[in-house]
């Protein structure tokens, strides 16, 4: 169970995970997010599926090293590894309504969860524009997949080194300046960047939804700890997202919120870069005692 | 076998006490509070049954344990024999003698309750449960396959409870549960000092060895949904067992601070994932110094003992009304109130206020007094005005109830009742034929007992239901009246159009 089938390098903090889970590959629906632990004294994490495949049963992940589960994984994570637990699909799955026109933006890690939406959009028969944005040119993923779906492709880089010079919200400006008939602009990435993008087409009146990603234990809606603040009203990002209208998410909560555990987090990624230093250290000397 | 019929007076006259972890040792532990009863404790204590003809005992308990029954066992020294009859009815004895509140079941109708304090039938069931458990006894009786299929969502009490019934008629029965690991609110609610994981996984441990397959990792409505369990994958019944884990909060201004959470969250991330052993164990939970719980019952009770022992300075209860009115068990009040936690009664939080880095550091209440009863019957608080007053915190958790777990309702196209539980009738059925449904997810938040009892009631449903025909339902000793019956024989039964004579 929960084997990982294949593993592919984006970049030295990007990597993506295909795990065989026949059931869930089936039922996975655009939107929808897994909760993975990867060891037995592993936490619980959200992970947004970036694809899947119900032929080939698999699931794919697109993960950041960020913090010490994820650079963990990184680190342990091959072809033929397993993960302690997947359950899912969670949350609600992204209204694919019948659309003429969207622009689904990615914005770095947001790239691979917006996939799968912006392929189902296409498959509704609407016309797709989509706007992804990186840091810089080595770190594009994914491009050819992308340009098969999308009736126009923006990619923007921080540095300019390829495509637009600027953030992703550039190149969403560009989108709703060429096109006046944009019935939904759908947004993934990190809050900061999800924040603008609502700010970017609030003025236009443009609906725009956004996928949320609060720190989460379960999963399932019993704990609360991924509870946002929707138009005023409390909302569960597990059970009523993880899509929400972003001209009434209170982004500033959600900033404040994914931030309280930033000291333990910290604690943690210290302790587990030394234990590899040491780990590293012993296996120098085992590789030196075996030389002699 | 032939003895004096005893009386109030011929009983030892004291209620056997039992041991207990000290207050202050405690609080440094997750072990076990109460030890529970040696040997001759439960002897002793099971003189103290009056066996009477009439025992209220029995219609006192929600799944009508043959309490005389088991406890006149164990006067005889027939130890096995007491097990059997407990579990004729109550299938996680080792469980339901740790957390039922048996002060307002069985015991607060015993005889003996009159004049002196009533027989301990918590802890002779406790006893009795952990020698099972020790011995490694089980009631596996010879069970033949009867091709039916039937599927449980959620493995908590309700479900695992039905899910052995089942089995013992001979289904073919699978469990689903979404987390990592069973137990449901057994496992990530209450926590380890007052059921050991031990207990749980020995008691699970017992549905495996009925045939009874758990499959973790699987959120049912998600993964599949419950239309799709009969019309796809081949389930002839299904009982859903969700539970009722949907946290509520109060809408006061400062709840999305740092530091403020669901009891649920607190107690997930202590019971379930270890945050208590960080940075072993990566989840992590930031502890306060000063920790706030909202609400008074078995969960509050629950969050307030594991703050403690995670090694909070202080830890406050406030809940809207007074003590008599808390709704936890009472012995949880009592050894919260032993290891120190400081009860503001007749107290509701007004506003949660933080510093400029987003961190909880006070909690402003006003006072309450009880004015006229609302509709629970329970005396309805009202603030008292100006009485406002703040002390600093730095966690407030809150356990003030819970709602229906959303997912089925959105899954499937069960009825649901105005409030979002599932509808079921008096036979726990559902809108969908085939499908049942016990527990919190009906009922809202409840006991273990009661979750136990739908469980079993629910089983009767379904083998009705599927057509099968056990030994549960025909040869079932009646307690009650004849009701229903022709010479002691279930007018449901219409198999006989003719009954022999005996011959003179």
């Amino acid at each position: 169970m929960f084997e990982i089938t294949a593993r592919e390098d984006f970049s030295d903090v990007t990597y993506l995970l295909e795990i065989e889970h026949p059931m869930l590959a089936k039922a996975a629906r655009p939107g929808q997010f897994v909760v993975v632990i990867s060891h037995e004294r592993g936490e619980r994490i959200p992970l947004t599926i970036a694809d899947f495949d119900r032929e080939k049963g698999t699931v794919t992940l697109v993960i950041q090293a960020v913090g010490k589960t994820t650079l963990e994984m990184q680190q342990s994570c091959e072809k033929g590894t397993r993960l302690f637990s997947v359950v899912g699909p969670m949350g609600l799955p992204t209204e694919i309504g019948e659309y003429g026109k969207v622009v689904c933006v990615g914005g770095g890690l947001g790239v691979a969860p917006v996939f799968p939406q912006l392929r189902a959009f296409k498959e509704s028969g609407a016309y797709v524009i989509g706007v992804v944005g990186f840091r810089n040119k080595e770190l594009i993923f994914w491009e050819d997949k992308f340009k098969e779906y999308c009736d126009e492709f923006i990619v923007c880089t921080d540095d300019g080194s390829y495509g637009i010079h600027g953030l992703v919200t550039a190149g969403l400006e560009k989108a709703i300046e060429e096109h006046s008939d944009i019935d939904e602009v759908l947004a993934i990435g990190p809050p900061i960047m999800m924040k603008a993008c609502a700010e970017t087409t609030r003025p236009h009146g443009v609906k725009t939804m956004v996928s949320l990603n609060p720190i989460m234990v379960d999963g399932t809606g019993m704990c609360g700890g991924c509870r946002v603040n929707v138009g005023g009203k409390m909302k569960f990002g597990c059970v009523d997202g993880p899509d929400f209208d972003a001209h009434k998410v209170d982004f500033d909560e959600l900033l404040l919120r994914l931030s309280r555990f930033v000291p333990k987090e910290k604690k943690a990624l210290e302790k587990w870069q030394k234990e590899c230093r040491i780990q590293q250290q012993a296996d120098r000397l085992v590789e030196q005692q075996t030389t002699h | 076998m032939a003895q004096q019929p005893k009386t109030i007076r011929t009983i030892p006259q004291d209620r056997t006490a039992m041991a207990e972890q000290d207050p202050e040792v405690r609080v440094g532990n997750f072990s076990e509070v109460a030890l529970g009863y040696t040997e001759e404790q439960a002897a002793l204590e099971a003189e103290r049954c009056l066996m009477c003809t009439d025992p209220e005992c029995i219609t006192g308990c929600p799944v009508e344990i043959d309490i005389p029954g088991f406890i006149q066992k164990i006067c005889d020294k027939d130890i096995r024999g007491a097990y059997d009859i407990m579990m004729k009815d109550n299938l996680l004895p080792a469980i339901c003698g740790r957390v039922c509140p048996q002060e307002v079941q069985c015991e607060i109708v015993c005889t003996v309750a009159d004049t002196l304090e009533p027989v301990a039938v918590g802890r002779l069931e406790r006893w009795l449960g952990d020698v099972a458990v020790k011995e490694g006894w089980t009631s596996v009786p010879y069970i033949e396959p009867n091709g039916f299929k039937v599927g449980m969502v959620g493995s908590g009490p309700a479900s695992i409870t039905c899910a052995a019934d089942m089995a013992k008629a001979g289904c073919e029965v699978i469990v689903y549960e979404a987390f990592h690991c069973p137990g449901g609110v057994l496992r990530y609610g209450i926590p380890e000092f007052r059921l050991p994981n031990d207990v749980i996984d020995a008691e699970i441990q017992n549905l495996t060895r009925l045939g009874v397959k758990i499959e973790c990792n699987t959120l049912v409505g998600r993964l599949f949904t419950i239309e799709q369990m009969l019309d796809e994958l081949g389930f002839d019944a299904v009982f859903i067992g969700t539970g009722a884990g949907y946290p509520s909060f109060m809408r006061i201004p400062g709840e999305a601070l740092n530091g403020v959470m669901s009891a649920n969250e607190l107690l997930t991330r202590v019971n379930l994932m270890g945050a208590g052993h960080f940075p072993e164990y990566d989840t992590p939970l930031n502890l306060g110094k000063k920790v706030a719980v909202i609400g008074s019952g078995n969960t509050a009770m629950d969050a307030m003992r594991v703050s403690l022992r995670l090694g909070a300075e202080k830890v406050y209860c406030v809940y809207r009304r007074s003590r008599i009115e808390s709704p936890a068990r009472a012995e949880e009040v009592e050894h919260a109130e032993q290891e120190g936690v400081e009860f503001h009664w007749l107290t509701a939080p007004v506003e949660i206020l933080g510093d400029e880095e987003g961190n909880v550091h006070a909690m402003r209440n006003i006072r309450m007094e009880l004015g006229e009863p609302d509709d629970s019957g329970r005396r309805r608080p009202v603030p008292i005005e100006g009485s406002e007053y703040e002390f600093e915190a730095d966690m407030v958790v809150y356990a003030i109830g819970t709602n229906a777990n959303p997912i089925i309702g959105q899954t499937s196209k069960i009825k649901l009742n105005k409030w979002g539980y599932i509808d079921a009738d008096d036979n726990l059925a559902t809108s969908i034929a085939g499908v049942y449904a016990g527990g919190d997810i009906v009922t809202g938040g409840a006991t273990v007992i009661l979750a136990m009892g739908a469980g079993r009631q629910a089983a009767r449903s379904m083998k009705a239901y599927l057509g099968i025909t056990d030994s549960d339902t025909v040869y079932r000793p009646e307690t009650k009246k004849m009701d229903g019956k022709l010479f002691g024989i279930d007018a449901g039964q219409k198999n006989f159009s003719r009954v022999h004579l005996a011959q003179v």
